[in-house]
């Protein structure tokens, strides 16, 4: 069974989170070009993605850094370092 | 039947030809460089040279042909879609699928079983009604079946999926059918080859070489070669490619993962999946039972194994098939599969003048390798693309055109 390391509940299985995919900024004003770029594409080739996980016990959210070849969590990131702010 | 088993009957030696050349040098210059030797790179380069008499291709594979997902997928051929666009694409598939083994003068153990895809709420049989009046206004074979016919037809399932999660319905497709997968990328190879493409395995494509804006040439762990026209035909490495050519994609790469049971005697003569279970089954000429799931639940660039799998699976299975808890798991594997968006591949022209894509093949892309094929060698002669694939175009994202296929891809999505 894989295991995640994590910061607050220690090592859980793997099968207890949802993965969320790639944590990114989304432009918050955009043409249509630049918007449809970010909502369909992605990055695929391999590479360290900065990614969310969903704890469902706890309820809680992670991000971590993941290399998708290796399968290695590389480093858990603070939530604050992807908060961005709304427009008014 | 083909006529060669026959011929092969009645010789006295019985030593087989090779079906593909020894290692060659590779030429300066190709017309077309396919990357990618599997099924769907063989049979593109295959019509490339029957249909339009291009034959200065060369394929470059970076293994050996077939091993990628060509030889991973579980096998099943059909066309019972819930898009117009989708099931004429598939219908085409299939129907070229029927005639391989002739064309080919090989057996590529084509076997219609008949597929049954189960329904278990409400909605799922609302979806299947769906699906069939699509299918059959399209002229596929598809009808929604009730329980007492699927106690016929499968009396070896557990119509009540052992309690918790009864089966309401089914919807039927006659022409659901299994296919030998290494056989088709042999034949196709084969045929390729005697029409005078070039065929060259263990070469690794490094970078692509674009001048103002259009190909001229692949670099790769044999030397450069320089050419007209490049078709990305890779499924799992396409994100490697793509990124070549500096060429954004929505595609993410899931490890899809399969396995198959040690061999019994035939009783499973159809192709069982449930959607909401996450399962589909069939049993191999061999007799073995060939299972799959969903893909992985995070995006992973390999084909490792895991037990997670297995014991998901296994779980699935008991419920609508119990006796199989006697039989042993043989063997387990797993492929890249490339999954976009809407679950509809992404093919024809891109904005780099000469580079072309056949990719977001998924879980999906084994029963469209005739087709895929057959269009993207129409694609690449007319340098634009063909009428059943103008849906998957690539530009369809930046156009917010989705095909919408989703509600009819086997499981998981």
């Amino acid at each position: 069974m894989k295991l995640l390391e994590c910061p607050v509940i220690g090592k859980r299985p793997i099968s207890e989170f949802d993965y969320m995919g790639e944590i990114r900024i989304p432009p918050l004003a955009a043409d249509e070009k630049t918007w449809s770029e970010y909502v369909f594409n992605r990055k695929g080739a391999p590479c360290s993605l900065k990614e969310a996980w969903y704890h469902r016990p706890t309820g809680r959210w992670y991000v971590v850094v993941r290399n998708t070849l290796t399968d290695e969590i590389e480093a858990h990131v603070d939530i604050s370092e992807v908060q961005y702010e709304l427009p008014a | 039947m083909p006529w060669q088993l026959l011929k092969y009957g009645f010789k006295r030696s019985h030593d087989e030809p090779r079906f593909f050349p020894e290692a060659r040098p590779l030429k300066k210059h190709y017309d077309v460089v396919i990357i990618g030797g599997g099924g769907h790179g063989m049979a593109c380069a295959y019509y490339l040279a029957k249909d339009h008499g291009i034959t200065d291709v060369a394929v470059l594979e970076q293994g050996y042909i077939g091993g990628g997902n060509t030889g991973r997928n579980t096998t099943i051929v059909r066309s019972n879609y819930l898009t117009p666009e989708g099931v004429k694409f598939y219908d085409t598939s299939v129907k070229l699928f029927e005639d391989l083994a002739d064309d080919f003068d090989l057996n590529i153990f084509y076997s219609t079983r008949g597929h049954f895809t189960l329904a278990h709420t409400d909605s799922a049989l609302r979806t299947m009604r769906w699906r069939a009046e699509v299918n059959k206004h399209l002229g596929v074979a598809s009808d929604v079946v009730d329980l007492k016919t699927l106690a016929e037809e499968v009396p070896y399932m557990d119509l009540t999926c052992a309690g918790h999660s009864p089966v309401m319905g089914a919807l039927y497709h006659a022409p659901g059918a299994v296919a030998r997968h290494d056989a088709v990328a042999w034949g196709y190879a084969r045929g390729a080859y005697n029409r005078g493409v070039e065929l060259h395995q263990k070469t690794r494509v490094l970078n692509i070489r674009t001048d103002n804006g259009r190909v001229c040439g692949v670099e790769t762990d044999r030397g450069f070669i320089s050419c007209r026209q490049v078709i990305s035909m890779v499924a799992g490495s396409t994100p490697r490619i793509t990124e070549m050519v500096g060429l954004s994609t929505p595609i993410e790469i899931y490890p899809l993962q399969a396995c198959v049971t040690e061999p019994v005697k035939p009783f499973m003569d159809t192709i069982v999946v449930s959607g909401s279970l996450h399962v589909y089954v069939s049993q191999s000429s061999r007799g073995e039972l060939v299972m799959g799931a969903s893909v992985d639940p995070s995006v992973l660039h390999s084909t490792r194994s895991s037990f997670d799998f297995t014991e998901g699976l296994a779980d699935k299975m008991l419920d609508l098939f119990p006796f199989v808890s006697r039989l042993n798991v043989m063997r387990q594997w797993a492929g890249m599969s490339d999954i976009t968006p809407d679950f509809a591949p992404i093919m024809g022209v891109t904005p780099v003048k000469g580079f072309y894509l056949d990719a977001g093949w998924g879980t999906w892309g084994f029963k469209a390798t005739p087709v895929s094929g057959k269009t993207m060698a129409w694609t690449l002669a007319h340098e634009r693309n063909h009428e059943l694939i103008e849906p998957f175009r690539l530009s369809r994202f930046a156009d917010f055109d989705l095909v919408g296929e989703k509600g009819a891809a086997s499981v998981g999505h």
